[in-house]
């Protein structure tokens, strides 16, 4: 059963069409994470969801039921906000069963609710505070505490950790990972950070001028992204594109890289790879993706057994992150990023060879941006 | 203007001095009417001929604020401004509840409720605050005497009302756009409707701008004079117009001493209210047009 | 989107939605519709109904024998209206602009970190919270030649000091604005204040360190950045002007004769005492456009620096 169905869902404000007939389906207990970049739609696909935008066109259905004229209270759901909007006046225990109250559930009933919600989330000794007397991450907890208490078909939050400081959102990233896997509820989570989508999201939707560019699993996304948008957006440092030159034939297809000062580089693409688009772009331009770990360091002990093709370049800037370092050399038009391990041993101007793992490249059409290979 | 080094040179020094003494000399400008008032107002007659203006008084006494409560003329009538102070009570106090809930109401529905045309029609509102009263007054007398209210007091409270929501509207719909609008979307999620957002969430965080609209609808109300002149009969007037025909009787001897009792008596609740809450007034008034 | 799609969109809204949503739809322009009607009748129609009889020749009682403009014109060949309009340019201009200074001048000197600052500010403000006719009625009692101010100072032993401005035609009208200067400036030094404790700190510290002199800062980085400020003064001042009536009545009584009328009081005493309803709500309509004159520019530049900025 679907809990949540979005169908050519349309959004106009003014002349600005903000939501292009959206659609999407989500099962019941589905983590699902919208994310793209600020203005790109999420957040009014968030709002139409809720109720608290009227949609222009299409329909929304919540546990097969269309809600799409709704009010936000009539719908099942429940949400949390990026500002948490806690009810100043009210306490935390004021604040987590005003939902109920609303919905006329019985007071024992209601501090049934609250007190299994405060030991969910740890909050029990915070119970007859007021909003102003929390920190930015008890004021967080109390936020989804309102959303807990009570048990609609769908919860949704809106950027809910984008308030925190960095390591309380790693903290509260994971505590909503638990939850989740624990409740096993229905979420549809907004955010613009593709790390807490890549954690937290059985499915994310891509989202860019108010279309969905590409909904998937994590790993789809990541590693089969469906343009260059998606491929950049996913992942950091973000994924390098080089321009190449297509050449050879089927079976033998082959990319070539003009990069200034340095000899042409010819890489071959796998023949496991090919697809027949590519047949028709011999001779033309194409867009090569690497991520910054398809490149790793030459090992010269392994080389009889190493996959991937040799690549040396003078390398321009080395930026040890700790737990590996990140090395910008000239390939192709500009500069590209490589991750290696730790204990690379490289200077600003040194040579150094590279393998990379074609294996996993993907290749893009460089006047659609749509991918090729 | 804080943490600066200054140098404690001699020029400094007298530059502060400078500056304290004309602090003072301000001060000492705008306390001077009410202090003449005040002492004049417990001075017997025949001190105010012979003395000085600033004359403490050599034998003070309280029948001047006697006769200006009870028995001074103002007018045919010579029942002192006592029966008038009340009446000013009677009109400012409904006038300034209702225009403070209407105001309330209309700032919460015109921010957190938009709808297509609801800043025209904030717009539309606003402009009451801007007109000269002149410009209403003739039709004014003219409608109230449809209504059956002329000259009587439920009459002024609807003038009040009517060209005091305007402002009251414009108070609470600036402090209202400064309130996160999340809260009444996520209160709307938990089910409650217009009324039950406003009395639970809204008014509970609204004190500093009841304030604001209280003292200033209280003050504007208080302080009339043009209303209550063009629209109130001898038995309805508003203290502000009994004092100035208090002071504009000529019977026999000008008694200064019982025109500033009158003055005083008529200035008291907003002086009151001012000395008490004006703290909060200019806080309240800050914090809403910062934020709008 | 145009507005029939957008209209018949919210007629789809109200048919599908269940009874309670469709209510709480409607419910904020229910809320709203009262006070728009009354906006709109009290204000608006008021407005339209005085125009329409500054046409007529209604004397005593409203009369709607159309006349034209004649009123206008017989306004402008008043000698009275236009003393009165004299008067408020004079009052009016003097008003503004000393307020603006003092305000501005004691805000500045509060700023200065002074001990006392709560008490000073409390007594620079109060005037404002008095009635004009309590204001009108004090002043009326210092500026009595006879027993107030210049009484005084005689007898301090200067015989010769003259200060009789309420009894002088020539100079009843610069009472007023020293009686509404006392009572408004006080208001200005606040709004003042409040502008001068919103500037970033940031900024005055970096003209220090530039090297600039505290006067000099003030005029040159600190005065500049109170304009919104100025702008909102002027406003209020402005149309605190243009409404004066009970000071004057209250003061000089429009007095001597009529040398300190302004067009509040003409209006006033042409419309309820004189019955001259035409002519009152004629000149009603000439404030109302003086008025206009200030807000329509003050809204322009609003609007505009909102949507820059």
């Amino acid at each position: 059963m679907s809990a949540l169905e979005i169908h050519e869902v349309r959004k106009d404000f003014g002349n600005e069409r903000v939501l292009k007939d959206v659609s999407l389906a989500i099962e019941s207990g589905e983590f699902l994470i919208l994310v793209g970049p600020s203005g790109c739609g999420k957040s009014t696909l968030m709002n139409a969801i809720a109720g608290l935008e009227p949609v222009t066109d299409g329909q929304i259905r919540i546990a097969d039921r269309d809600v799409t004229w709704l009010t936000p209270a009539e719908r099942d759901i429940a949400m949390v906000f990026q500002s948490y909007a806690l009810y100043p006046s009210m306490t935390v225990r004021g604040n987590i069963s005003f939902g109920l109250e609303m919905r006329k559930v019985p007071r024992a009933e209601r501090e049934a609710a609250v007190e299994r919600v405060a030991d969910l989330l740890q909050i029990t000794s915070l119970l007859d505070r007021k909003p102003s007397q929390l920190s930015g991450g008890q004021r967080q907890r109390v936020a989804m505490g309102r959303a807990l208490a009570r048990e609609p078909a769908v919860y949704l939050f809106d950027e809910p950790l984008s308030n925190l400081d960095a390591k309380l959102r790693v903290d509260m990233r994971t505590e909503i990972k638990k939850l989740h896997q624990r409740l096993g509820t229905t979420i549809v989570y907004v955010t613009h950070d593709q790390i807490e989508a890549m954690t937290l999201a059985d499915r994310i939707a891509v989202m860019r001028d108010g279309h969905i560019l590409q909904l998937g699993t994590p790993d789809e996304v990541y590693n089969d992204p469906v343009d260059i948008f998606v491929a950049g957006f996913m992942g950091s440092p973000s994924m390098n594109f080089i321009t190449t030159t297509l050449e050879g034939r089927a079976g033998d297809y082959r990319l070539r890289v003009a990069t200034e000062g340095e000899e042409a580089l010819v890489l071959p693409w796998p023949a496991s790879r090919e697809t027949p688009a590519l047949a028709g772009r011999v001779g033309q331009p194409v867009i090569l993706g690497l991520r910054p770990e398809h490149f790793s360091e030459e090992d010269r002990r392994l080389t009889a057994q190493a996959e991937g093709t040799l690549l040396e370049a003078r390398v321009s800037v080395v930026e040890p992150t700790g737990a590996d370092i990140l090395l910008r050399l000239p390939l192709g038009e500009g500069e590209v990023t490589a991750r290696v391990g730790p204990k690379c041993r490289v200077a600003p101007g040194e040579r150094l060879s590279l393998r990379v793992d074609m294996g996993r490249a993907v290749l893009f059409d460089s006047e659609s941006q749509r991918r090729l290979a | 203007m804080d943490n600066v080094i200054r140098r404690r040179t001699p020029g400094a020094r007298m530059a502060r001095l400078a500056l304290h003494a004309m602090l003072l000399l301000a001060a000492l400008f705008y306390l001077l009417p009410l202090a003449v008032m005040l002492i004049t107002s417990i001075k017997p007659l025949d001190e105010i001929s012979a003395g000085s203006l600033l004359a403490l008084p050599q034998a003070p006494t309280l029948a001047p604020w006697a006769k200006a409560w009870g028995e001074a003329c103002t007018g045919m009538r010579c029942e002192g401004v006592g029966g008038y102070f009340w009446n000013s009570f009677a009109i400012v106090i409904p006038a300034v509840v209702i225009s403070t809930v209407v105001g309330a109401l209309n700032g919460y529905a015109l921010t957190k409720w938009r709808f297509r045309g609801s800043e025209l029609l904030f717009a539309l509102m606003l402009f009451g605050c801007f007109i000269p009263f002149q410009v209403v007054l003739l039709p004014m007398a003219q409608t109230l005497g449809w209504l059956g209210l002329s000259s009587s007091r439920a009459g002024l409270i609807l003038v009040h009302v009517i060209f005091g929501i305007a402002f009251t509207t414009l108070f609470f719909r600036n402090f209202y756009v400064a309130v996160p609008t999340e809260l009444v979307s996520a209160a709307k999620l938990d089910g409650a409707g217009f009324f039950r957002i406003f009395w639970r969430i809204l008014l509970p965080v609204s004190a500093p701008i009841i304030v604001v609209s209280v003292i200033w609808q209280f003050t504007q109300i208080w302080n009339d004079f043009l209303f209550g002149v063009a629209f109130s009969a001898h038995d309805t007037q508003p203290v502000t117009v009994a004092l100035n025909n208090l002071v504009n009787t000529s019977t026999g001897v000008r008694e200064y001493n019982v025109d500033m009792a009158a003055a005083m008596i008529a200035a008291l609740p907003t002086l009151v209210v001012y000395v008490l809450a004006g703290k909060y007034f200019v806080r309240g008034l800050t914090a809403g047009s910062v934020k709008g | 989107m145009t507005l029939s799609t957008s209209l018949r969109q919210d007629g789809q809204a109200a048919r599908r939605r269940s009874s309670s949503g469709r209510l709480q739809d409607r419910l904020p322009r229910l809320v709203l519709a009262p006070s728009v009607a009354i906006s709109l009748f009290f204000v608006y129609g008021f407005m339209l109904w005085t125009f329409i009889l500054s046409l007529t020749s209604s004397r005593m009682l409203p009369s709607y024998d159309f006349i034209g403009f004649a009123q206008y014109g017989r306004l402008m060949e008043n000698e009275r209206w236009w003393v009165a309009s004299t008067n408020l340019v004079i009052f009016g201009g003097l008003f503004v602009v000393i307020c603006l200074v003092l305000g501005a001048f004691l805000a500045i000197l509060l700023d200065q970190r002074i001990r006392r600052e709560g008490t000073l500010r409390t007594i620079y403000l109060y005037p404002m919270a008095l009635s004009f006719i309590v204001t009108g009625v004090v002043w009326k009692w210092l500026l009595n030649p006879g027993l107030g101010l210049q009484a005084m100072v005689r007898s301090w032993g200067f015989e010769s000091f003259t200060f009789d401005w309420l009894i002088d035609p020539d100079m009843a009208v610069y009472t007023l604005v020293i009686a509404a200067v006392w009572q408004a400036s006080g208001f200005v030094m606040a709004l003042f204040l409040a502008g001068l404790r919103g500037i970033d700190d940031s900024i005055i510290k970096a003209a220090q360190l530039d090297g600039g002199s505290l006067p000099r800062i003030y005029w040159r980085v600190v005065i500049p950045c109170l304009r919104p400020v100025m702008f909102s003064a002027v406003m209020i001042l402005a149309h605190i002007a243009i409404k004066s009536f009970d000071l004057v009545v209250a003061l000089t009584g429009g007095g001597p004769g009529y040398a300190s009328d302004l067009p509040a009081t003409f209006m006033y005493t042409h419309a309820f005492t004189r019955a001259q309803v035409g002519l009152g709500s004629a000149s009603a309509m000439l404030m109302l456009g003086g008025v206009l004159a200030i807000l329509i520019p003050y809204l322009y530049s609003e609007l505009r620096s909102r949507k820059h900025g």
